[in-house]
């Protein structure tokens, strides 16, 4: 079975369940460079449905963040959509041209980054940078977006939030900016938040705070969230369900308990197996052999299958798709008949 | 604030001494004055005469200290050459070259900083890229050939604009100003214009070179990423954050300007310091010298501590010793 086909959002829809948060169909991203056109996401489909968190997990190069930068309309020069479609809350945003999309990003999309304390400007007051995007996506007058701002600190978590919407983000902890810009991302009640590696610059102890935030406003406001992130821990505590990204393909997908204790695809267990464990202490850490290949230097077949334990000929020749594999979805020969 | 201001008043009187103290014994080398002043026929009586009543017989740490009292005063002497006060023919210079260099300044940066912007977001233009080369030329054309070129155009085959002096002026306390007049106007645009030109490419460059590094932060993504749109983004984020530079460059641009906007003033025949200096040079006219190089150093001074408070008004990092 394939994954779930596309509901068209063009015509009128009759069913009154709600437009998923993001529906990412047939996705395919392309650099084109000097030396040829290098194909960061190749044909990737991901669904999060209000209220969930899906998270994207990968190791760097993988095109997690990509996806989420494709979604959000943010890609760098030169690298473009070529295939596919991405629906935000129902609405088709990867054909919107530059001034349509300034209008969606923020109202019905918000973004949390990696680095906090690099991604609030550091010559504006938080009050400043809160008032100017809520009064962007709102009517609301001065008076009104103030108070907008101080309920939105107050509810990302920032004590004394009267005070500290007049300072500027150098007088916050890593933390607390994080949790400014959370405040920044919600300012407008955005259906769909991408949160790329939001908890990676800071402190272990923070992590659980930031992630537990993520996941009450998640809940509370019926937001979809991608988590984009290289850290199965975070995942394990946060999402809903996973996509497991690797060279530009989702290879495994599936709720988060299945994919975590019951992994399908190769390399998603590898993944596992290479969690260090805190309770049995180990001479050398499990790893897989090998690194995930370059843009330019993909295998024929599954991009998987120089590392690949179980890897056939028919892996050296065919690409496979996600299929049923036990709970889950996965994209491995080993569950459709085998590898020779 | 006081802490600050009077840390500054105290580096401010040690800068102004240590150059009055350099220049002083610099001009020591210039020449003989008295040589100068009086005819060859003159006698050695006439020559001592003169010597005591200048105060050359003195020695010299005496003559330094007479002049570091005397021009906290406010009196810089008489000139040796013209026997005139000091004070009085250089406050009868200082405005036209000041109002010239401040004239030029805004225009450098009311046209630097938007082709600085617009060079940088649009830079795969072929405006942008015309932009850039131009500028090469601005940065490498000498202000005298700029000027005799404004000359030629809007003077002698135009017509419309005066080439030479500054118009009619009007009084204002010891300040003499052109801008409140229409000859005044007419007649500051050119010598700001050419004086301008090197500025405004090098502001154009510096913008347009601080705006490529900042349009990569992550904070600019971050506020695209909000939905701002990109005039503000440009405009307010952006730019804000390449004005540190550009605010240090035009303050220590204003202070070379003030001091060697002679080649312009020399093309536009304009009754600056600029001439006052090089004619006390050629006469070793020493109270001159000195007290044009006091009030340059104090208007260095005095643009540094506007700098610095300028610094704390954009960037709130550095409000710090505040609290």
């Amino acid at each position: 079975m394939m994954l779930q086909p596309v509901i068209s959002m063009d015509s009128p829809g009759t069913a009154p369940a709600p437009a998923p948060a993001l529906e990412v169909s047939n996705l395919t991203v392309e650099f084109p460079t000097k030396r040829g056109v290098l194909t960061a996401i190749d044909d990737v489909s991901m669904r999060i449905e209000p209220g969930e968190i899906l998270g994207v997990v990968g190791e760097s190069g993988a095109g997690k963040s990509i996806t989420g930068l494709a979604v959000l309309g943010l890609l760098e020069s030169p690298g473009r959509i070529t295939g596919g479609k991405i629906h935000v809350g129902g609405r088709r945003v990867d054909t919107l041209g530059e001034d349509e999309l300034t209008k969606v990003r923020g109202r019905e999309m918000g973004a949390i980054f990696q680095d906090p304390l690099t991604a609030l400007n550091p010559l504006f007051s938080i009050g400043a940078q809160l008032v100017e995007t809520i009064r962007r996506h709102t009517d609301l007058g001065k008076e009104a977006a103030r108070a907008r701002a101080l309920q939105l600190l107050r509810e990302v978590g920032i004590p004394a939030p009267d005070e500290r919407l007049k300072q500027y983000p150098h007088q916050f902890s890593g933390g607390m900016r994080q949790r400014v810009v959370i405040a920044l991302a919600l300012a407008a009640e955005p259906g769909l938040i991408i949160a790329d590696e939001p908890t990676t610059a800071l402190d272990v102890s923070i992590q659980a705070q930031i992630t537990a935030l993520l996941r009450r406003l998640c809940k509370e406001h019926r937001t979809g969230i991608m988590l984009v992130t290289h850290d199965m821990g975070v995942i394990a505590e946060t999402a809903d369900r996973v996509a497991v990204m690797y060279s530009g393909r989702v290879v495994e997908t599936g709720r988060v308990e299945d994919v975590i204790h019951n992994p399908q695809h190769p390399y998603t267990r590898g993944l596992m197996a290479a969690i260090p464990s805190l309770h049995d202490r180990v001479e050398t850490l499990t790893q897989i052999d090998g690194s995930m290949p370059r843009l330019n230097a993909r295998p024929d077949g599954c991009a998987f299958n120089p590392r690949c334990p179980n890897a056939g000929p028919r892996c050296r020749r065919d690409r496979p798709d996600l299929v049923t594999a036990g709970p889950s979805l996965a994209a491995c020969f080993l569950h459709e008949g085998g590898t020779q | 604030m006081l802490a600050f201001l009077i840390k500054r008043s105290a580096n401010a009187v040690f800068v102004m001494l240590s150059v009055s103290f350099i220049a002083f014994m610099i001009f020591r080398f210039v020449g003989d004055p008295v040589d100068l002043m009086l005819n060859e026929q003159a006698t050695q009586a006439q020559r001592d005469e003169l010597r005591i009543r200048l105060g050359l017989d003195e020695p010299f740490i005496m003559q330094f200290g007479t002049f570091v009292s005397n021009a906290a005063q406010g009196d810089f002497g008489i000139s040796f050459r013209n026997q005139q006060d000091v004070l009085g023919m250089i406050s009868e210079r200082f405005p036209a070259t000041f109002e010239l260099v401040i004239v030029a300044t805004i225009i450098s940066l009311v046209v630097g900083i938007p082709l600085g912007v617009i060079t940088a977001i649009r830079r795969q233009t072929w405006y942008a890229e015309a932009m850039q080369f131009v500028s090469i030329i601005g940065v490498s054309l000498p202000s005298f050939v700029v000027g005799i070129g404004l000359i030629l155009i809007f003077s002698v085959w135009l017509g419309w604009l005066p080439a030479f002096g500054r118009g009619e002026t009007v009084q204002l306390g010891w300040w003499s100003t052109g801008l409140l007049t229409h000859s005044g106007r007419m007649s500051i645009i050119l010598p700001a214009l050419s004086l301008s030109l090197f500025q405004i490419t090098l502001v154009m460059r510096l913008v347009r070179a601080e705006m490529l590094e900042v349009l990569r932060s992550d904070f600019i993504k971050f506020a695209r990423a909000r939905g701002i749109p990109a005039r503000a983004i440009h405009f307010r984020h952006a730019l804000r954050n390449c004005l540190m530079p550009v605010v240090t460059m035009t303050a220590m641009q204003i202070g070379g300007l003030i001091a060697f906007a002679l080649v312009t003033e020399t093309v536009f025949q304009w009754p600056g310091m600029g001439l006052l200096f090089i004619q006390a040079v050629t006469f070793v006219d020493v109270p001159i010298m000195a007290a044009y190089l006091c009030i340059v150093a104090l208007i260095f001074v005095l643009l540094n501590t506007i700098v610095d408070i300028t610094y704390a008004m954009i960037d709130p990092r550095l409000r710090g010793a505040e609290k």
